[in-house]
């Protein structure tokens, strides 16, 4: 698997938005991560952490005045940020696919099942006649959807939220592309539903091999989906590696501190909480920027901000302090 | 270590709030408020509550199909208690929240505040209940108008048809002493809601609904729509708060471990009835009722083995079940694990005693107790979990 051309590699990404009459500000500085071919990778954040513009930026698809600043996006080798829009076009559902939160804003309400389904297939394998209604039953069939046949027919209101994000996701994987991004897919869904969902899309991730980029601002949901979790804090990767080792001992106090802000049925009595707020992108902030809200601030930590280190196997970290420096105990 | 040091700061803080003129009687103390104020009666009674909702005619047809929302609930809230419901969407979770508001009229049953009947009592009466109870709601960014102060704001429920008190210095110190409660300078009363975070806007709306002393607070989802790492931050609240003013809450949440962290009850509802209540670690620990296996098994849990999902034995496409069938039927993995007894089908089961305090609606209590514990030992052995080394402990 080392081998082979990563799914997609990130490298430097900086993205900026306008602030003001003439400066910039970014929103995502200096990212840089690696999806294996057929591999999982979570990447974690809050709002304003800048995962959804990175993603956006992978997809070619950042709104007006946001732009890259720096840096490269490598898609099976070639680099998305050298295409033109028109070639980009062609590559959005071949290669590279997308399910964002909400199915209803992804599926057009007044359009059957049938006919937002047949679009993809249509267009991308050239498929007609009989060949496409098999195929489109196919897809439907292997998202888990029950009764195929007759949900063709149907319009996304007829739909739960989960078979509609099922929908979503037969449409989205419909080109065969070898990239599925998924932005939060199951943050509008009831658990039960999420669970269901996320079992569905591994299995069908294993049996198709695609590789899968999970943005979610859940760290479990994270932790059980994906081999490699890239965390991100205030548009910066934090930290970032295998997601048994990263939960087992985080190396970045914000890492830590969220895993100790989730209640543990009947043994939490107070929550580890984060003090603070997340911090705006105009805001400027000196040396590290989780240092305001971080529980182990030093001196150095308020004038010069730390770089990413190794820290193990595969595996980097954004702070000052080391486990074994003394910061964290675990 | 941080909640314990923010527990006393708001300890200090609060006392002189309490003394205010507004209200004639000061609150009683934290300790035992409610037991020592009305013995033997419970805030919030439910008594058998029906709610149907009845949809539009037909273009065609002139029957107007009626949806239950929320089908024979019981359920009593203690002063100073926390009760959880969890349930997934349109379970009837809100609804409940809306009755006890006195928001909605339930078809049939009552709803008894202080063990008075909404539905029975004159206007007067009703106004003065009113002031018992308030509501937090999930979105901080809907829920506060941004044409408004911040003040004014968390004034409203004692300004509201008293206009002449906007401006009197008495509300101005208790909408300062209430900032002080929620944990923000009071000197922000001046500012607008957009100038605040979401975890800040919270604290807001919580200020708000604090600033008429009421006794029950419901919040719907109080923290789902806050970034994670100031959930946390607003949960210590609220339990600290509780514990400080004796609050009685009632908790909607659709994730289990907001519940399980403020409440000692816990109501599970689905499809507009509770299918099973009870002291939260009871249910937690030994569930009584199959979707709350179901619901367990789906949240992804932090001390990382993934919790199996038991298959949905049908869809919802699935053969059409009798009237009389346990409405979980459909989907039940027990009742597919017992060989699907024809109980299930031909009686739904009601909300009866398992042991103790600990009610479920399933006719195999014992029997899905035994299949949960099942599962549970299974994770250990069987981390269902994807390819890659799985040492733990082990620093890098």
């Amino acid at each position: 698997m080392q081998d082979k051309v990563p799914a997609l590699e990130v490298r430097n990404l900086t993205i900026t938005v306008p602030n003001g009459q003439s400066a910039r500000v970014s929103v995502v500085r200096d990212v840089s991560f690696t999806v294996a071919s057929g591999g999982t990778v979570g990447l974690v954040g809050e709002s304003g952490s800048g995962k959804t513009m990175t993603s956006l930026a992978i997809m070619g698809l950042l709104p007006p005045g946001v732009r890259v600043d720096g840096g490269e996006i490598l898609l099976g080798g070639e680099d998305l940020l050298k295409k033109t829009p028109r070639e980009m076009r062609r590559i959005r559902g071949r290669r590279l696919s997308m399910v964002l939160q909400d199915p209803m804003t992804a599926l057009d309400p007044s359009f059957t099942i049938r006919s937002q389904l047949s679009e993809p297939l249509r267009q991308y394998r050239k498929l007609g006649g009989a060949a496409l209604d098999s195929a489109m039953v196919t897809a439907l069939e292997r998202v888990q959807l029950s009764a195929a046949k007759e949900r063709l027919a149907q319009y996304p209101h007829q739909l739960s939220g989960g078979m509609r994000q099922r929908v979503v996701s037969a449409v989205a994987l419909a080109g065969e592309p070898s990239l599925l991004i998924a932005d939060e897919p199951t943050s509008a869904l009831d658990v039960t539903t999420q669970a269901r969902y996320l079992q569905m899309l591994r299995e069908l991730q294993q049996s198709t091999g695609f590789a899968l980029l999970l943005i979610a601002h859940d760290l479990l949901v994270v932790r059980h989906m994906c081999q490699h979790v890239v965390v991100m804090y205030a548009s910066e990767v934090v930290e970032h590696g295998p997601a048994d080792a990263v939960f087992a001992a985080p190396q970045h106090p914000y890492t830590r501190a969220l895993l100790g802000s989730m209640p543990v049925p009947g043994e939490t009595e107070w929550l580890e909480s984060i003090e603070g707020q997340i911090p705006d992108v105009t805001e400027k902030i000196d040396g590290c920027r989780f240092g305001p809200r971080c529980a182990f601030v030093r001196d150095v930590c308020r004038t010069s901000e730390p770089a990413l280190t190794p820290r193990g196997d595969n595996r980097e970290a954004r702070c000052w302090g080391t486990a074994e420096g003394g910061w964290v105990e675990l | 270590m941080l909640g314990h040091g923010r527990r006393g700061v708001g300890r200090t803080v609060n006392d002189p709030g309490r003394s205010s003129a507004l209200r004639p009687e000061p609150s009683p103390p934290a300790q035992g408020a409610g037991s020592a104020e009305a013995p033997f009666e419970h805030l919030i009674e439910l008594d058998d509550v029906s709610v149907e909702f009845r949809s539009g005619r037909g273009l065609l047809s002139r029957r107007r199909p009626s949806i239950t929302a929320v089908g024979h609930v019981s359920l009593s809230v203690n002063s100073g208690q926390t009760l959880g419901i969890v349930g997934a969407t349109g379970s009837g979770k809100s609804t409940i929240a809306q009755l006890i508001m006195g928001m909605l009229e339930p078809t049939a049953g009552s709803v008894l505040v202080r063990g008075r009947d909404l539905s029975r009592i004159n206007s007067g009466d009703r106004e003065i209940l009113r002031g018992t109870r308030q509501v937090v709601l999930q979105d901080p960014y809907s829920s506060l108008d941004p044409r408004m102060r911040v003040g004014a704001i968390i004034a409203e429920p004692v300004t509201l048809g008293r206009p002449w008190l906007r401006r009197s210095e008495a509300v101005k110190t208790r909408v300062a002493e209430t900032l002080r409660l929620v944990g923000l300078p009071p000197m922000k009363a001046d500012l607008y809601p957009s100038q605040f975070s979401g975890g800040q806007r919270q604290r807001i709306a919580l200020a708000r609904a604090l600033i008429s002393e009421p006794e029950l607070i419901v919040l719907d989802e109080p923290t789902s729509a806050l970034d994670v790492s100031v959930r946390a931050q607003i949960l210590n609240l609220l339990k600290r708060l509780q514990r400080q003013l004796g609050l009685t809450f009632l908790v909607i949440s659709h994730d289990l471990s907001t519940v399980t962290f403020l409440a000692e009850t816990v109501a599970v509802m689905h499809r507009g009835r509770i299918v099973e209540i009870g002291p939260t670690m009871s249910v937690y620990n030994t569930p009584r009722h199959p979707y709350t296996i179901e619901l367990l098994m789906s949240a992804p849990t932090a001390d990382g083995a993934f919790l199996n999902v038991p298959p949905v034995p049908a869809t919802e496409s699935a053969v059409e079940l009798p009237e009389t069938a346990c409405p979980y039927a459909d989907r039940c993995a027990v009742r597919m694990a017992l060989g699907n007894p024809a109980r299930c089908i031909e009686e739904s089961p009601a909300l009866e005693i398992v042991d103790d305090d600990h009610r479920a609606a399933c006719h195999y209590p014992r029997e899905t107790e035994r299949i949960a514990q099942d599962i549970r030992a299974n994770e250990d052995t069987e981390l269902n979990r994807p390819a890659s080394a799985t040492e733990h402990g082990e620093t890098p």
